[in-house]
C-alpha cells in the first residue's frame, strides 16, 4: 500500500510543479526546500486542492485524483484556521465526525472525549479557542484528525507558530500518535531539524521539481549541492 | 456557501422581479402617443430638484464636516450617530417634524410672527428641498467626514511647521480631498433625490412641484391612465439608471461607515475664528436635524392617546411588511453575498418603487384584484429596494468567512447545510442583525408603492399619517407619526441587538 504520485504536472497561477514518487503506507516524511519552491502546492495536489494538469494521485491503488478533499483518506492540519473558533471544541470535533448534519450521534461524544484525552486535553469539549494556549490549539486539531480517522496526513507545518520547545513536544505527540495509528504522514517544513527528529525519509523541492523521498540522515549529511545552499552549509 | 440551489433561485427571483415588471411596463407604454407639457414640467422639476437639493447638501456638508472633523466635544459621537439616523427613519414622520418647525402655524413662524417678518412658506420646491436636506446633509457630511480623516495626520502637521495660513491649508490640503468626494457625493444625493416621491406628495404637488414619480402616482390614482403611467415609468427609469451608472462609477454605497469618532489632529483649532465658525455650524445642523424630530415627540405624546382602531390596524399591517420583506431581503442577500449578487441587486437602486409597482399592478392584473395584494406587493418592493444596502453591508464579511474557511470545509468535506448551520450563519450574525434591522425600519418607514395600491383596509402605518394630515387632524397624525418613529427604531434595535448577543465576531 502506498501513496503514489504518478507523473504528476500541477499548475498554480504562473507557477508549475512536477512530481512522479511514492510513499509507504506507515511512513514519516518531511518535504523541505526553500519558501516559494512548491512544497504547498504539492500538499495542494495531494489533499485535492489543487486538480493536476496531467498525472495521477493513487491511494492503495484506487485513483483518488477526482476526489474532492473531503472524499479523500487524508486529513490535512494547516499552519492555521484549523478549527472553527466560534465553536467549542466538542463542537469542532462533532463536524469532523459528522460532517453532513454536525450533529452528535449516539456514541459520539464519548469519542470526542476519548481522542481529546489521546492529545491530553480530558475535558476540553466545552471550551473555545480563545480560551486555550497555542500548544492546546494545536493538540484540539490533532484530536480532530484523530476522529477523522483517516490513514494519510499532510502536516502543512502547522506547529510554525509555537515556540521551538513546544514545536518539537508537538512532533513527538504526532510520531507517537500516527505510529500508534499506522498512519502515513507527510510533513511540510522550512527547518532541516524538524525533518531529522520527525522523518526517516525527506523529500526536497526545488523550483517546482520534486525530489522521490531519500533517506533523510544521508541526505542531510551529505545534502546535493542545490539543498546545501538552502540550508546554508556552504 | 449557500448550497447552489438557493442561489439560483435567489438570482433568478431578483432577476425576474427586474425584467418582469420591466417588460410589463415598456409594453404598455407602447400604447401611448406623447409626452405632454405637464409632463415635461415634472422631468423638468425631478432635475431641477435633485440638482439643487444634491448642490445645498453638499456645500452646507462641506463646513460642518470640518467642524466635526476638528472638534471634540460633548455629545459629538451622539451628533454623527444621528447623522446615520436620516437613513431609517421614515419620510413621513421627517415631513411631520418639519411642518412643525417652518410650516404655516409651526415653530419658525410663531417666532418671526412678532418681527413683522413674512410668513414662512414650506409648500412648494424650497420644502421640497428642505426635506431632502434635512434627509441628505448628515449623508454628505458623513461622506466628507470620512474624506477629511482620511488625509494623513503628517499632512497637517506639515502645515503647522510651514505655518500655513487657513487659504493655503485650504488650497494645499482641503481643496484636493475635496475634489476628489465632492462629486461622489454630490451624485449619490442627485439619485437619491431623483426617485423622490414622498417628498413631493407631502410637499410638493400642483403643477410645479410635480417630481415623475408623483406623476407616475397621480396617473394611476387619479386617472388611471396606466398607459401614461407607464410612459413616465420609463423615462424615470432611463433617468435613474443613467444617473445611477454614473453616481456608481464615481462613488460607493455609504452605509456602515466606521471610525468617524476620530478626531483630526490640526494646529489650526486654536484660530478664534474658526472656533467661533465650527461651533456655529455644529450648533445651527444640531438645532436643524433635532427639533423636527423633538417637535414630532412633543406633538406626538399628546395625540397617541387620541389613536383610533384604524391607526393600530394599520401599524399591525406595517409590522408585517416590515418582517415579510426582511425576511424575503436576507433570504435573497444570503447566496447573493457575492461580487456578481451585488451587481444584481445594484438594480434596487435603478429601479424605482414607483415602475416596479407599475409593473407589478400590470402584471398581477389579468389574475387578481391588485389592491387585494397591495400589503405582499408592498413587502416584495421593499425588499428588493433595500438588497442593495443590505447586500453591501453583508458581503465584505460573508466573502472573509468563505476566504478564511474553505480550505478547512473543503478538508472536512462540510455539506452545505452544516455549513451555514455551523460556520456561515454564525460568524454573520452581527452584520446580519444590522442588515435586517435596516430593512425593517426602511419598510415599516416606506411611503411608495402602498400609496399606489392601498384600499383603507389595507393602510400601512407610513399611509394612515399621510391620510390623517390629509384629513387635517394633525394631532392624530402626530400621534401615529410617533408610534411610527418608535416601531421604526424599536425594530432596527431588535434586530441589530438580535446580531450582536452572542455574536461569533
Amino acid at each position: 500500500m502506498a501513496l503514489q504520485l504518478d507523473q504528476i504536472q500541477a499548475r498554480s497561477g504562473a507557477f508549475d510543479l512536477s512530481a512522479n514518487f511514492a510513499v509507504q503506507a506507515g511512513q514519516r516524511v518531511a518535504i523541505i526546500g526553500a519558501s516559494g519552491s512548491g512544497k504547498s502546492t504539492l500538499l495542494d495536489v495531494i489533499a485535492g486542492f489543487l486538480h493536476p494538469v496531467t498525472g495521477v494521485v493513487r491511494w492503495a491503488e484506487q485513483e483518488i485524483t477526482a476526489h474532492p478533499p473531503g472524499d479523500r483518506p487524508i486529513s490535512i492540519l494547516f499552519q492555521d484556521t484549523n478549527l472553527f473558533p466560534h465553536l467549542t471544541i466538542g463542537q469542532n470535533l462533532a463536524l469532523a465526525l459528522n460532517p453532513s448534519s454536525g450533529r452528535l450521534r449516539a456514541g459520539d461524544a464519548e469519542k470526542i472525549n476519548t481522542s481529546l484525552a489521546r492529545v491530553g486535553l480530558e475535558g476540553f469539549s466545552e471550551r473555545r479557542l480563545s480560551e486555550m494556549s497555542g500548544g492546546q490549539q494545536s493538540r484540539a486539531a490533532l484530536a480532530r484528525v484523530l476522529l477523522q480517522g483517516r490513514p494519510v496526513l499532510l502536516l502543512d507545518e502547522p506547529f510554525a507558530a509555537l515556540g521551538p520547545a513546544l514545536k518539537v513536544e508537538m512532533l513527538a505527540l504526532v510520531a507517537e500518535v500516527a505510529d500508534a495509528e499506522g498512519l502515513t504522514v507527510l510533513l511540510v517544513s522550512h527547518d532541516p531539524q524538524d525533518a531529522r527528529r520527525f522523518a526517516s525519509q525527506t523529500i526536497v523541492v526545488e523550483a517546482g521539481q520534486v525530489s522521490p523521498p531519500q533517506d533523510t540522515a544521508t541526505l542531510l549529511d551529505n545534502p546535493p549541492p542545490e539543498l546545501r545552499a538552502y540550508l546554508g552549509a556552504g | 456557501m449557500a448550497p447552489r440551489a438557493f442561489s439560483i433561485i435567489a438570482a433568478l427571483t431578483v432577476a425576474g422581479l427586474v425584467i418582469g415588471p420591466v417588460t410589463a411596463v415598456i409594453l404598455r407604454a407602447e400604447a401611448f402617443s406623447g409626452f405632454r407639457p405637464a409632463d415635461w414640467q415634472a422631468l423638468r422639476f425631478t432635475l431641477l430638484q435633485a440638482t439643487l437639493s444634491g448642490l445645498f447638501s453638499v456645500l452646507l456638508a462641506v463646513p460642518l464636516a470640518r467642524a466635526l472633523a476638528r472638534r471634540q466635544f460633548i455629545g459629538r459621537g451622539l451628533l454623527v450617530a444621528l447623522l446615520g439616523a436620516p437613513f431609517i427613519l421614515p419620510v413621513i414622520v421627517a415631513v411631520l417634524g418639519l411642518l412643525a418647525v417652518f410650516g404655516q402655524s409651526g415653530l419658525l413662524n410663531r417666532l418671526l410672527a412678532p418681527l413683522g417678518v413674512p410668513e414662512v412658506q414650506i409648500y412648494g420646491l424650497h420644502g421640497v428641498l428642505l426635506a431632502h436636506v434635512f434627509f441628505n446633509l448628515p449623508l454628505a457630511t458623513r461622506l466628507i467626514l470620512q474624506g477629511w480623516l482620511a488625509v494623513p495626520a503628517e499632512q497637517f502637521r506639515l502645515a503647522a511647521t510651514l505655518g500655513m495660513g487657513r487659504r493655503a491649508m485650504w488650497l494645499s490640503i482641503e481643496w484636493p480631498m475635496l475634489r476628489g468626494i465632492v462629486p461622489g457625493a454630490f451624485a449619490v444625493i442627485f439619485v437619491i433625490c431623483l426617485s423622490s416621491f414622498a417628498v413631493a406628495l407631502t410637499l410638493g404637488g400642483g403643477p410645479r412641484a410635480t417630481t415623475l414619480e408623483l406623476a407616475i402616482y397621480q396617473s394611476m390614482r387619479f386617472d388611471f391612465d396606466l398607459a401614461r403611467a407607464a410612459v413616465l415609468g420609463l423615462v424615470q427609469l432611463a433617468l435613474a439608471l443613467t444617473a445611477g451608472l454614473i453616481a456608481l462609477r464615481v462613488t460607493a454605497l455609504p452605509v456602515a461607515a466606521k471610525g468617524l469618532d476620530r478626531q483630526v489632529p490640526r494646529w489650526d483649532r486654536t484660530d478664534r475664528w474658526a472656533i467661533c465658525t465650527d461651533a456655529a455650524w455644529i450648533a445651527l445642523a444640531a438645532l436643524f436635524l433635532l427639533a423636527p424630530l423633538l417637535m414630532v415627540t412633543l406633538n406626538g405624546l399628546a395625540g397617541i392617546t387620541t389613536l383610533g382602531s384604524s391607526v393600530w390596524q394599520a401599524a399591525g399591517h406595517s409590522i408585517l411588511v416590515a418582517l415579510g420583506s426582511t425576511a424575503l431581503c436576507l433570504f435573497w442577500a444570503l447566496p447573493l453575498a457575492t461580487r456578481w449578487g451585488e451587481w444584481l441587486g445594484l438594480a434596487g437602486i435603478a429601479l424605482s418603487p414607483l415602475v416596479l409597482g407599475i409593473g407589478l399592478f400590470l402584471i398581477v392584473r389579468p389574475f387578481a384584484n391588485p389592491f387585494e395584494l397591495a400589503l405582499y406587493v408592498t413587502a416584495t418592493v421593499n425588499a428588493f429596494v433595500s438588497l442593495p444596502f443590505v447586500l453591501r453591508i453583508l458581503r465584505p464579511e460573508a466573502e472573509a468567512i468563505r476566504a478564511d474557511y474553505k480550505r478547512l470545509r473543503d478538508a472536512l468535506g462540510l455539506s452545505g447545510w452544516a455549513w451555514l448551520r455551523w460556520v456561515f450563519l454564525p460568524r454573520l450574525k452581527r452584520p446580519l442583525g444590522f442588515a435586517a434591522g435596516l430593512t425593517a425600519a426602511l419598510s415599516m418607514g416606506d411611503l411608495g408603492v402602498i400609496a399606489l395600491f392601498a384600499d383603507p383596509d389595507r393602510a400601512t402605518l407610513p399611509l394612515k399619517v399621510y391620510q390623517l394630515m390629509g384629513a387635517y387632524r394633525m394631532e392624530q397624525a402626530a400621534g401615529a407619526a410617533l408610534l411610527l418613529l418608535c416601531l421604526s427604531l424599536g425594530l432596527f434595535w431588535l434586530f441589530d441587538r438580535g446580531g450582536r448577543v452572542g455574536s461569533a465576531t
